[in-house]
């Protein structure tokens, strides 16, 4: 087949071609550095810029994969359908991201957990629902603003995100829409939906300060997002009844090194789940 | 890119892809749905196809690009290149009225024109999806609808039951 794509077409490759376990991103970007990989690598990012494709592309791969752990086991049949449907956006997202910086298969499959650079948040295991929910809102409320901030394209760093982001604004603004949604029927419902719903949110609020961690490479600071964040999360918490956490969002007890490649106990074992098949068949395809 | 006007051959191998059907959604061709972005002879017998797709993690992108390959193969062009481009976004306002009309005669109601003339990015303070607007049942017509599922058969899909005739239908919802 002779597609090429922005999203990137799986090329067959030595099997040998494991990423360098110490990478730095961006400098030695996985695929955009590995001779012989078969793909055009002219118009992909480097430097700081790949980084930031790949801090941004993990967050979108791995919360796609958390979020497809509940097919065939969400509570109704209509959220397995969403949380899939979410999931798929979010993997369509990785892989432009991903591609912009390199191999989106070796990226994602050969790279060890110390060379991923997604935050702590969306590696959390997923829970019970309304744990995934408030992941779901946390997480899609960031997304929607940095997205929107990128798709202005106004700064010369973001504008190679700028296509990406003008379209999985809209996308992301449905997901919050469906975090929200429940968010309100969860908090205001009954004792018990009440009760975990805030349970919840509170286990996941220590993640929370890590989103607005800078991302070099990115153009946009997404400290500048914070102060939107707080006051969107705190009316919607509102509306639901529910109480905005207390407790730190960032000092030594919070979590906030994910971007650094340090991550969460669970995330090995995801890890370990998501590329299993790949590493086990490689170039095997169907 | 290449600003030139389309050459006669070029227009003809565009209405050639743009006839392919969509995959998930066979009652239209490429073109009604909206996803055609170009089509350019870049040399004697290479020809290359710029497609955009509806959803970022549309899976069907891949099938639309090897049927048009494969339709412009038969045609005689030995070297397709499809090319997918995000930019500009693809928007469910690009379904032509031809399209709607064979959504809604399939069962499927279609879109509802999003709100245009907003800034990219408008979502972020208005909400995604004006729920406010009647969506009318393709079965009987009835604007007593609601939702049961913001997520359907497709990513592009919502499902919804008429109150009227109590059938259940997906929405092509707007983006």
């Amino acid at each position: 087949m002779t597609t090429t794509s922005e999203t990137g077409t799986p090329e067959t490759r030595n099997s040998g071609t494991a990423t360098p376990g110490t990478a730095t991103p961006g400098s030695a970007a996985p695929g955009s550095a590995t001779p012989g990989s078969g793909t055009a690598g002219d118009d992909r990012l480097t430097g700081a810029a790949a980084a930031a494709a790949i801090a941004l592309g993990d967050d979108a791969l791995v919360l796609s994969h958390r979020l497809g752990e509940w097919a065939g086991h969400a509570p109704v049949l209509e959220e397995d359908v969403a949380l899939a449907n979410i999931a798929l956006d979010l993997l369509g997202q990785a892989r432009t991201l991903l591609s912009l910086a390199g191999d989106e298969d070796e990226l994602a499959y050969l790279r060890e957990e110390r060379d991923f650079r997604n935050i702590q948040l969306v590696e959390q295991p997923n829970g019970d629902f309304a744990h995934t929910i408030a992941r779901q809102l946390y997480f899609s409320t960031w997304q929607e603003l940095l997205h929107d901030r990128l798709a202005r394209g106004d700064v010369p760093e973001s504008a190679p995100f700028a296509p990406l982001a003008a379209k999985a604004v809209k996308e992301v603004a449905y997901h919050r829409d469906h975090a929200e949604q429940w968010t309100l029927r969860l908090g205001d419902g009954t004792a018990e939906s009440r009760e975990r719903m805030q349970r919840g949110l509170d286990a996941l609020w220590r993640f929370t300060g890590e989103l607005f961690q800078p991302v070099d490479g990115l153009g946009v600071d997404p400290s500048s997002l914070e102060a939107d964040w707080l006051a969107r999360i705190a009316a919607v918490l509102d509306r639901a009844t529910l109480s905005v956490p207390e407790g730190p969002r960032r000092n030594g007890w919070t979590a906030g090194a994910g971007r650094q490649g340090l991550h969460t106990e669970p995330f090995g074992r995801m890890l370990a789940e998501m590329q299993h098949l790949h590493r086990s068949h490689p170039g095997a395809s169907w | 890119m290449v600003t030139a006007a389309p050459t006669p051959l070029e227009d003809r191998l565009r209405e050639l892809a743009g006839s392919v059907p969509d995959p998930e959604l066979p009652m239209l061709t490429l073109d009604e749905l909206g996803v055609l972005r170009g089509v350019r002879l870049l040399g004697p017998g290479r020809v290359e196809v710029e497609l955009t797709p509806t959803y970022t993690g549309c899976p069907a992108i891949g099938t639309m690009a090897a049927d048009i390959e494969r339709v412009l193969h038969d045609d005689g062009v030995p070297e397709v290149t499809v090319r997918t481009v995000l930019s500009p976004p693809w928007t469910t306002d690009a379904i032509s009225s031809e399209g709607r009309r064979k959504l809604a005669e399939s069962g499927i109601a279609p879109p509802r024109p999003t709100r245009d003339g907003g800034p990219p990015g408008a979502a972020a303070s208005d909400g995604p999806v004006p729920v406010e607007l009647a969506v009318r049942c393709p079965q009987c017509g009835s604007t007593a609808t609601s939702l049961l599922s913001r997520f359907s058969s497709t990513a592009c899909k919502a499902l919804r039951r008429c109150e009227s005739c109590r059938e259940p239908f997906d929405h092509f919802k707007e983006l």
